[in-house]
């Protein structure tokens, strides 16, 4: 009989708000096979995974669930901590009462609850019916693809290059440097943009291992990771195929355009930041200017703080106010955004060299008019409780970063997900950044989350480093849920054969002379397919056999039907 | 007579649709707590007699869902639910059970809002349709 543990996580108020975990730890103690159920505050903390070892020890449990989380970031977690234990890590089942209970339900709490009984109860018909497993290796290309030349795909590339692991760098432009070589020097250090990106760009082109595919797109991407095949077609629409062991989502963002809020499009003296920096980078510098912070940021629709915006404002403000000292710079802003050590002491500066701060509200937005041939700002001060009003030359709108356009017919290739706006998300923002949940592809930059060059920085450094991973081991661990079949069921019809999308699976005859079919498991991905062609319940994948989800269809008709009436 | 609560039952694929699922919680998008989700690996993997199963001991409604049609991680996988499942759903109607009640649709991994919207949709429609009269039968 199976010795079943089951360990119900609160997530602090995440699960346990919505969830009744302590009655769902009371039912789950009257499921069959059960010994123990518990729940813990955090079932990944230390404290909770020593829990749940000391509890498979004490119980001598040989089945462990956890019902918290998506399996789809925590379960390599609790599957080591099973193994420290002595219970083989496929002896494991994560139910997910998160994600897909206590979160989307968070207004229902007894029918959360209820449900999350039902996905326990689905759980442990599974697990006492699990076999364990080995893992199997499977070699890795020793290539990687980067996706976008921008800053964090080019520090992704170089750290790659430099590790002499072949890289491809797909970007769409003609040029490298995304966004970035629009800008002529960074903040707050004032750093040459040009000469940040040539010897980033420069170390790359003197790499032997570096390939670059300008005004090119990824078309097409299939496969694992360890061996990825993808589609790079180029702006004379001709494809080539590369393979790759690993790929690095580097995409980037775009400045939000501005849709005719203060006079953007109709009076010609308002403009972006990036438009700024495009005149300041031609030398051509106004006498006066007003930055007008969060335009299109921190609104219904668009929440949130792109976090580099008012750092940029402080520093075309010292550029435009150390070119001219004459110059009247003011800053309107709703709340300056100047962390770190040397943005705080840029914005200090600022204020010290005469740009003027002042704050506004959302309810008293300043004005922009023309006044002749003048842009005129009347702005309404909290501290004098009257309106100011200037003359500018440029009114400069400081718009958040947005996602690329198509992102989500990129998010649909890579099979990542994507948040409302169109940012990537990663697998976890602590336990796994710069990590997608797909194995073996990473992201970096702003196409996460508008970031700032340092980040972009960091963040391309430890995509490649996370990237060059499987790449140095030269394999990867196989997860056991390939198929195998059942010589005494099976018929030889060849219906599995034909539905294997890998053409793993071929008619052998036994010594018998009795034909079956056989799975070659090197080819076999896991998909299952052939288990549902076949007819006579030959077929069975791994960790998710007929008689396991049927027993979960059992468990839900039982305690789910049953119980109601 | 209590409300009607449907008990459904909806079979993801790894890639596409838990992983849209997964992003309906993260984005904490509010749905009906009727379904009931098993996770498999394709949408090709699921028998057709699981909702056979289901529905015939009364389980109000199987969801099928799956990559986009292009989009199947294991190349051609979901090209096979598409053909399967209708011919399930005609089997389900010669037999008798209301063929709305095994739905198939296609959710990626980066549409949190459609695995809302089809859920939603799906219990309304089960709601409609009623309590499957085989769980009488069964009890």
């Amino acid at each position: 009989m199976p010795r079943i543990g089951v360990f119900i996580c609160h997530c602090g108020h995440n699960i346990a708000s919505a969830v009744d975990v302590e009655k769902v730890a009371e039912f789950a103690k009257t499921l069959p096979d059960v010994v123990v159920a518990a729940h813990n505050m955090y079932s990944c903390s230390e404290e909770g995974l020593g829990a749940i070892r000391k509890s498979i020890e004490d119980n001598k449990l040989d089945r462990v669930i956890v019902a918290a989380c998506t399996p789809r970031t925590h379960e390599p977690l609790f599957r080591r901590n099973c193994e420290r234990a002595g219970v083989n890590k496929y002896l494991f089942e994560f139910v997910n009462i998160r994600e897909h209970v206590s979160w989307i339900h968070a207004k229902e709490p007894e029918a959360a609850t209820e449900k999350a009984k039902m996905l326990v109860a689905m759980g442990v018909a599974k697990a006492a019916l699990l076999q364990p497993q080995e893992e199997m290796e499977s070699g890795v290309i020793p290539v990687a693809v980067v996706i976008g030349g921008g800053i964090s795909g080019l520090v992704a590339t170089s750290t790659l290059v430099s590790q002499g692991i072949e890289t491809h760098l797909i970007e769409r432009e003609p040029q490298l440097g995304g966004v970035l070589k629009e800008i002529a020097v960074i903040g707050p250090e004032m750093k040459k943009t040009k000469e940040l990106l040539d010897s980033i760009v420069k170390e790359i082109k003197s790499s032997p291992k570096a390939h670059i595919h300008l005004s090119s797109r990824m078309t097409d991407l299939s496969g694992f990771v360890g061996n990825f095949e993808i589609t790079i077609t180029g702006a004379d629409k001709c494809a080539e195929k590369v393979k790759a062991g690993t790929v690095i989502v580097a995409t980037g963002g775009r400045e939000w355009s501005p849709q005719g809020e203060f006079g953007y499009g109709k009076m010609p003296g308002v403009i972006t930041q990036l438009e700024l920096e495009r005149k300041l980078a031609k030398g051509d510098v106004p006498d006066s200017a007003a930055f007008i912070q969060c335009v299109g940021a921190r609104v219904p629709g668009r929440e949130y703080c792109s976090r580099f915006c008012c750092n940029a404002s402080i520093k075309n403000a010292i550029r435009i106010i150390e070119a001219k000292p004459d110059a009247q710079v003011t800053v309107l802003h709703r709340d300056i955004m100047s962390y770190g050590t040397a943005a705080e002491k840029a914005y200090r500066d600022a204020a010290e060299k005469g740009v003027r701060f002042m704050r506004y509200g959302l309810e008293s937005l300043p004005k922009v008019e023309m006044a002749g041939d003048e842009l005129h700002v009347d702005v309404y001060d909290e501290t004098l409780d009257d309106i100011v009003g200037m003359s500018v030359d440029n009114v400069v709108l400081a718009v958040p970063m947005v996602p690329i356009e198509n992102v989500k017919d990129l998010a649909m290739m890579l099979k990542v997900p994507v948040d409302k706006l169109g940012f990537f998300l990663e697998a976890h923002v602590k336990l796994r950044p710069v990590e997608f949940a797909t194995e073996g592809v990473f992201i970096c930059g702003t196409a996460r989350w508008p970031s700032s060059v340092s980040e972009c920085i960091a963040q391309g450094l430890a995509a490649a480093a996370k990237a060059s991973i499987p790449i140095r081991m030269g394999k990867v661990k196989i997860e056991p849920i390939t198929a195998y079949s059942d010589p005494e069921k099976c018929i030889a019809c060849g219906n599995c054969v034909q539905a294997c999308p890998y053409q793993a699976i071929e008619i052998v005859t036994s010594k018998e002379g009795r034909k079956y079919a056989q799975v070659t498991e090197a080819k076999c991905k896991g998909c299952g397919n052939c288990v549902a062609a076949c007819h006579n319940d030959a077929m069975q994948q791994k960790g998710f056999n007929t008689t396991q989800l049927s027993a979960m269809i059992d468990a839900l008709i039982k305690n789910a039907l049953e119980v109601a009436e | 007579m209590s409300e009607f609560k449907p008990t459904i039952l909806a079979f993801c694929c790894n890639w596409c649709s838990y992983a849209g699922a997964d992003l309906a919680g993260v984005s904490r998008l509010q749905m009906p707590p009727n379904v009931h989700v098993i996770r498999v690996m394709c949408s090709a993997a699921v028998k057709p007699e699981y909702a056979f199963k289901a529905l015939s001991e009364g389980i109000d409604g199987v969801l099928v869902l799956g990559c986009h049609i292009g989009d199947c991680h294991y190349l051609t996988g979901n090209h096979r639910t598409k053909k399967r499942f209708p011919v399930a759903q005609r089997i389900l109607k010669d037999v008798g059970i209301d063929e709305r009640r095994l739905r198939l649709d296609w959710v990626s991994a980066a549409e949190g809002e459609k695995f809302q919207q089809v859920i939603t949709e799906f219990v309304s429609d089960i709601k409609k349709i009623g309590p499957n009269p085989l769980r009488e039968v069964k009890m």
